[in-house]
């Protein structure tokens, strides 16, 4: 038996990166501090993926959208063992809420063809929204297993993960073709093999490059394989701006105020008129 | 479109008891349909669930959408989304609202993709207000805005859904104040008849490990959070120890957690616990938009840091300067003093 495994990943801002170097001294970010990463618990979903393979045999395939800078997640794909890589990448596509964004990577899935599992961290770290993992299983009519904590097996007709609920955990199993999304504690990504960036590292899509330079690519099978709202067959009113019935009415940036704050030096003395001011104040009842 | 459609709050339960998160988030329900003049109802799916529909009734519901089934007791995704897709088509609530449990955010995406409609995802507030469409200058009334954190918290973006129904939206948890529970109630409990068909596509629960939850940070007076400035995890102990004299509970940031100071029940913030005790012991934080996000509600703050300029100084009501391990055995000591 040999699967068919699709993991999608997406390329993030990294927001946890945030300490105070990267606030303006006014509060707020400082967003050209921050690097453009792998979000961390799709790599998770990238090395579930991966194990998958080794386990039981067959193919993995990443699937990317965003511009044609977010090449870079599916290179790092390729370097840690990914077989085959897809971007998607299309100007009708940008500015998709979650709803746009599952509706496009189910056409893209859809047009792979055969597939048994797919694979997506629970949540992206830039919006937090768990919300394109269950909206993906949606528009396929398939099963879901969300926060999975670890895959235990999987046979020909179904697979069983332990998933995190709210009490603990739970197993479930669900038949195949299902989606599942990963959490953090879900084996530790491996790093990059030295081999493989020697590699990839000149893989690019036709996007990063000029004609000439995507056809040498191509010779050399570095080329990444790109497909646009056409190829994959979009509705292009249920794509990008369009095909997002979410609309950010107002954005506020967070600012810290000081506050009126009182100050106590590290001093028996001090410490003890602050345990006072508490004790008065009943904070301690 | 029709605007005069309900506001509905999805109850999640465990037997016959209803999650805090949705009684939360129920509260808020009722306030947002009193705004707007329409019915606020409760939506509960179990086998045998007439109870937890008489105490939403109690809890001010006006309907109760009660939907019982076997396959309904212990939540799986399909057999509620389902259903839950089906009662929405029929009925057309104007508003739907979900905790953001892990429970909530596996069937609050489903339902919205299902039903192609948006969803957002987390809010920490909901208002009833006005939008008007940048570029055809229309201008909807009534909606609900939904107010989250972005970006890792250092944006708070307010979205709508002008053109979709429901209007979804996720409620983070420990955010809104829990309703009041009266002695009788006049909802109208509406039973549907709801078979679950493709039974094929059921997900069966074939495992369980319950951990019971030890630390209670939600409900906790006093917190004593410990950060990655605290340093090790032997010096973490002078957090414990700071908590046991002060009979409160111990949290930490992501980043002690992450280093292996003490496990993730403990976190504050945008990943972990959403917080408001009356006092919150900020020890060796330098206060991250994500830590801060979870605890700068609290009644009281006390900050502990040898950076003078860390951020957490600035949502402090108290502040020191100083090592933890010189103020921390200070203050046990000093407290015992006045506190025999």
């Amino acid at each position: 038996m040999s699967y068919r495994i699709i993991v999608l990943a997406k390329q993030v801002p990294d927001t946890k990166a945030i300490s105070s170097k990267a606030m303006n001294p006014d509060g707020t970010l400082n967003r050209s501090a921050l690097p453009a990463i792998f979000n961390p618990e799709d790599l998770h979903a990238l090395e579930a993926g991966l194990q998958l393979r080794e386990r039981y045999g067959g193919i993995v395939t990443v699937i990317t959208m965003g511009p044609p800078s977010a090449a870079e997640v599916l290179r790092e794909s390729l370097y840690r063992g990914a077989d085959e890589v897809i971007l998607l990448t299309d100007r009708y596509f940008a500015g998709s809420d979650t709803l746009a964004t599952s509706y496009i990577l189910s056409r893209a899935i859809s047009k792979t063809g055969h597939y048994d599992i797919i694979l997506c961290g629970r949540q992206a770290i830039d919006g937090n929204t768990a919300q394109v993992g269950p909206q993906v299983a949606e528009k396929l009519g398939l099963p879901q297993i969300t926060s999975v904590e670890e895959i235990v097996q999987i046979d020909s007709v179904k697979i069983s993960a332990w998933k995190m609920v709210e009490r603990g955990k739970e197993l479930l199993e669900v038949p195949l073709p299902a989606v599942l999304t990963v959490v953090d504690t879900a084996g530790k990504p491996r790093p990059p093999s030295a081999k493989k960036i020697m590699r990839f590292k000149k893989a690019q899509a036709p996007g990063e490059a000029t004609p000439e330079e995507a056809q040498a690519l191509k010779d050399r099978g570095l080329l990444i394989r790109e497909w646009n709202a056409e190829q994959i067959g979009a509705d292009l009113s249920r794509c990008g701006v369009q095909g997002s019935p979410t609309k950010v009415q107002k954005i506020k940036k967070v600012v810290l105020k000081a506050k009126d704050i009182k100050q106590y030096a590290a001093t028996d003395e001090s410490l003890s008129q602050l345990l006072q001011e508490l004790i008065q104040e009943h904070t301690f009842d | 479109m029709k605007t005069d459609g309900e506001v509905w709050v999805y109850i999640q339960r465990q037997g016959q008891e209803i999650a805090e998160a949705s009684l939360e988030i129920f509260s808020k329900g009722k306030d947002l349909a009193k705004q707007l003049a329409v019915p606020v109802a409760a939506v509960v799916l179990g086998d045998e669930v007439q109870q937890v529909a008489e105490t939403m009734s109690r809890y001010g519901a006006h309907k109760v959408y009660l939907l019982q089934a076997p396959q309904f007791e212990q939540y799986t995704t399909l057999p509620q989304a389902r259903a839950i897709t089906r009662l929405v088509k029929q009925y057309q609530p104007a508003i739907f609202l979900l905790a953001a449990t892990p429970q909530g955010r596996d069937l609050a995406p489903r339902l919205a993709s299902a039903l192609g409609v948006g969803l957002t995802a987390d809010c920490t507030d909901l208002r009833i207000g006005t939008y008007a469409d940048p570029k055809t200058k229309q201008k909807h009334a009534n909606l609900l805005l939904q107010i989250r954190p972005a970006w890792g918290g250092n944006l708070i973006a307010t979205i709508v859904n002008p053109e979709t129904r429901p209007q979804m939206a996720t409620v983070r948890e420990g955010i809104m104040r829990l309703p009041e529970q009266q002695n009788s109630g006049t909802a109208e409990i509406i039973t549907i008849q709801s078979g679950v068909s493709s039974e094929d596509l059921l997900p069966r629960i074939i495992g369980q490990r319950i951990t019971e939850r030890r630390v209670n940070l939600k409900q906790a007076k006093i917190i004593v959070s410990g950060g990655a400035g605290v340093g090790t995890k032997e010096k973490f102990h002078l957090i414990h120890q700071l908590a046991r004299v002060l009979g409160a509970e111990v949290g930490a940031t992501r980043a002690a957690v992450d280093a292996g100071f003490i496990d993730h029940d403990h976190q504050v913030g945008q990943t972990g616990t959403t917080v408001r005790p009356k006092l919150y012991i900020a020890c060796g934080i330098s206060g991250t938009i994500q830590h801060l996000a979870g605890m700068e509600e609290s009644g009281k703050i006390l900050a502990i840091n040898t950076d003078a300029e860390a951020p957490i100084f600035s949502v402090a009501h108290y502040g020191i300067v100083g090592d933890l391990q010189d103020v921390i055995p200070a203050l046990i000591r000093l407290y015992k003093a006045q506190r025999p």
